[in-house]
């Protein structure tokens, strides 16, 4: 009897230990549920969410804070990825949040621009150039289309423009069944 | 010796529709009255315009530099005027536009300076730059630089030059009837080829259909007397002009997924391509025209001899266009793409002009569901299973159609021809490698603005903190000199009257701050004493007695009213 709880304590202090060490040893940096979350969102940074950023966003879907409706530029694709990975239904866009647009670009109207670098500091991504009392200018590529700009521009001279397809960007469309000639 | 030769997998016979544009030799185009010339007419890069509207340019003048890696330089085809350099319709599905140089033709069709290169004595690297310069790409269809494909694998030497001649697809002929006429002058091209990627032999596949043209290029090999090189006829079926499937027909090389031909010893080149390289090297001539099969609904199929640039209209009326004519295919019924208009020009891709009219290739039936009969997977000459792939395309399930091999699928639309269901399964497809393109796009895109985010914040709080230090330093260093300087004053003070001394000497944290602030507003008084009014001299009487008006008013303003008034 005795020797039968000496073993088993003995077996438990061991295992007890052994996952002790394990859990300093192989212990995970972050929420790896937040990286999965964050990979799906599309980057934007725009903060339509009502988070500073996709990141926050991310973290508070992970957390339960957030709903997974909350991403306009992401979209109802985005909703779909999010609901596969987090294992729930699909909602459609919640509409406190904006609406979904085509994917454009900001564009700085170089006959307006005054150079106060209001813009500069509200781009999330740095895409904007420029120092006070010189002409600013978008690096489009590197341009999120998170409209962030916008709003502070005191003299109205920046335009949200759709980007439009080049030949390396244009897609085949789905092939299209014609039901009419088909029945 | 008779070759042995080997099979590819799949493969249909389609009705060749050959013969009528055969019948007649290679004709020439007239001059039309512009040349649209797009800039970007390889598979890489955009090259920019070397000329500017108004400017007088020569036949063969270079009017786009190439732009990258895989990008090849784009001639002007005729002599005459750059009318304008603007973004222009292309031959492609889309219906976008892409910049190009508009030439108006002098009618004088005169050459520029024409540089020749002895390409057994130029350095490698040289010879690639100047077929680079001559804009030589694969005539083919691909439109693939030549240059970086004439370069011999790790081992510094191929085993084999494929030439590719079979010319598989239905209607098209105009590999066929440069084989017949120009086969000397293609030869000397395959010889220069041979000698940059120092191959061992050379095959030449021709598919069986073509006797003529296996004769005249046996005849030109005997003629020059060439050893190692050979014209193989191979048996006609589609796809065997595919690069991979004509290695595998003459030498039995299956290249697999993920590798190139190149690392087995094999290299395939048009036979137009081998022309224009000849071309190229032999008469300085750039690639500025090529052979054009013009068929379909035409009165007078024929093969023309088509500068870069021609609309196709202009070269569809010397075959006499049908007025029921309702689209122009470039390429054959099984490849080629529809075109969104019939004034886009003739490319460098451009093999044949397929005009199609209702009667001639009439709507698809309808697509009906897959029943999974696997006829397209036993078709299929990339070995594929394209029921799968297509059911994962239909559902946009991207990530298992890519499992399914997708990317190595060749959109010959052999799955297509022998559909039961009227699938066009080839549609599946693009759109799929399409969507996996922009989806790649996008990632990359979405993952380069995280870091950028990410960086921005971490600038911030950079930023933030630097701020914080810098104005940490810069009050202790101004506390310690108030210090000192009190510490001075008192000691001074000291000297005067002892029983001050005796008192301790580190004033107070309340002191220190009320001198600090005593010398800000010193400071403060100062700078403002400082400021002189600017433009005052040379004043008229009126804006100084105007002055002087201020000036009172700011004195009454400033002096407190007396409690009396």
């Amino acid at each position: 009897m005795l020797t039968a709880l000496l073993v088993m304590t003995a077996v438990a202090l061991v295992l007890g230990a052994l996952l002790g060490y394990a859990s300093l040893k192989f212990k995970v940096e972050g929420d790896p549920l937040v990286e999965k979350i964050d990979a799906i969102l599309p980057q934007t940074q725009c903060g339509q969410c009502g988070f500073p950023g996709c990141r926050p966003y991310a973290t508070a879907i992970a957390s339960g804070e957030a709903d997974i409706n909350q991403c306009p530029p992401g979209g109802e694709e985005g909703i779909r990825k999010l609901a596969d990975l987090l294992g729930r239904e699909f909602k459609s866009l919640s509409e406190e949040h904006g609406v979904e647009k085509p994917k454009s670009v900001a564009v700085i109207d170089e006959n307006t621009c005054i150079g106060c670098t209001l813009c500069i500091q509200a781009c999330p991504v740095d895409a904007i150039v420029g120092a006070a009392k010189q002409l600013h200018t978008v690096v489009a590529g590197e341009c999120t289309g998170c409209e962030l700009c916008v709003a502070p521009c005191p003299v109205d001279c920046i335009a949200m423009e759709p980007i439009v397809d080049t030949l390396d960007t244009w897609k085949w469309r789905y092939p299209v069944i014609q039901i009419k000639q088909a029945a | 010796m008779l070759r042995k030769l080997f099979k590819f997998h799949g493969g249909v016979k389609p009705q060749t529709n050959k013969t009528e544009s055969t019948t007649q030799p290679i004709a020439q185009v007239p001059l039309p009255d512009r040349l649209v010339i797009p800039l970007h007419q390889a598979v890489g890069g955009h090259p920019r315009p070397l000329v500017a509207p108004g400017d007088k340019v020569f036949k063969g003048q270079r009017i786009g530099g190439a732009d990258g890696s895989l990008s090849s330089a784009v001639h002007a085809s005729t002599s005459g005027i750059v009318h304008d350099v603007v973004p222009a319709l292309m031959p492609h599905t889309s219906g976008l536009t892409t910049l190009s140089v508009i030439i108006e033709p002098d009618g004088e069709d005169r050459w520029g300076e024409l540089d020749k290169v002895n390409y057994r004595r130029t350095p490698p690297d040289e010879l690639r730059d100047f077929l680079r310069d001559a804009g030589v790409v694969g005539l083919g269809g691909a439109v693939f630089p030549s240059y970086a494909k004439l370069k011999p694998g790790k081992e510094g030497r191929l085993k084999t030059l494929v030439i590719n001649g079979a010319e598989c697809e239905p209607f098209i002929t105009c590999d066929d009837l440069l084989m017949r006429e120009r086969a000397a002058d293609m030869l000397k091209g395959i010889v220069a080829m041979r000698h940059m990627l120092q191959a061992e032999e050379v095959l030449i596949g021709i598919e069986d259909n073509k006797p003529e043209a296996v004769a005249a290029v046996q005849a030109a090999i005997a003629a020059s007397g060439q050893s190692g090189i050979e014209a193989v006829a191979i048996p006609t079926r589609y796809p065997a002009g595919g690069a991979k499937q004509l290695i595998r027909v003459l030498t039995g090389i299956e290249v697999p997924h993920g590798r190139r031909s190149t690392d087995f010893g094999v290299q395939c080149f048009n036979v137009g391509t081998a022309y224009s390289i000849y071309e190229a090297l032999e008469l300085g001539r750039p690639l500025i025209s090529r052979v054009v099969t013009v068929a379909g609904n035409v009165d007078r199929p024929r093969n023309y001899e088509v500068l870069i640039g021609t609309p196709m209209d202009h070269v569809v009326r010397q075959s006499g266009a049908r007025p029921d004519s309702d689209r122009y295919i470039m390429g054959g019924p099984m490849m080629g793409v529809r075109l969104p208009a019939f004034g886009v020009p003739v490319v460098k891709a451009t093999n044949c002009i397929l005009v199609g009219s209702p009667a001639l290739f009439p709507p698809p039936p309808p697509e009906m569901p897959c029943i999974r009969c696997g006829e397209c997977a036993k078709a299929c000459p990339a070995d594929l299973a394209p029921f799968e792939m297509y059911w994962f395309s239909r559902s946009k399930n991207f990530g298992k159609a890519q499992e399914y091999h997708l990317f190595d699928c060749i959109e010959c639309g052999c799955c297509s021809f022998v559909c039961p269901s009227h699938i066009p399964l080839v549609d599946y497809f693009r759109f799929s490698k399409s969507e996996i393109w922009a989806r790649e796009r996008d990632k990359e895109a979405s993952d380069a603005a995280r870091d950028r985010f990410e960086f921005k914040n971490f600038r911030q709080e950079r930023e933030k903190q630097e701020k914080a230090e810098k104005l940490a330093a810069k009050a202790a260093a101004t506390r310690e000199k108030v210090a000192a300087e009190g510490q001075a004053g008192t000691t001074s003070a000291a000297a005067e009257t002892p029983d001050v001394a005796a008192k301790p000497a580190a004033p107070s944290a309340e002191d220190t701050k009320r001198a600090l602030i005593a010398a800000a507003m010193e400071k403060a008084r100062q700078q403002k004493a400082q400021v002189a009014p600017k433009n005052t001299e040379q004043l008229s009487t009126e804006t100084q007695a105007d002055i002087a008006a201020i000036e009172a008013r700011r004195a009454a303003a400033a002096t407190p009213p007396t409690p009396d008034a």
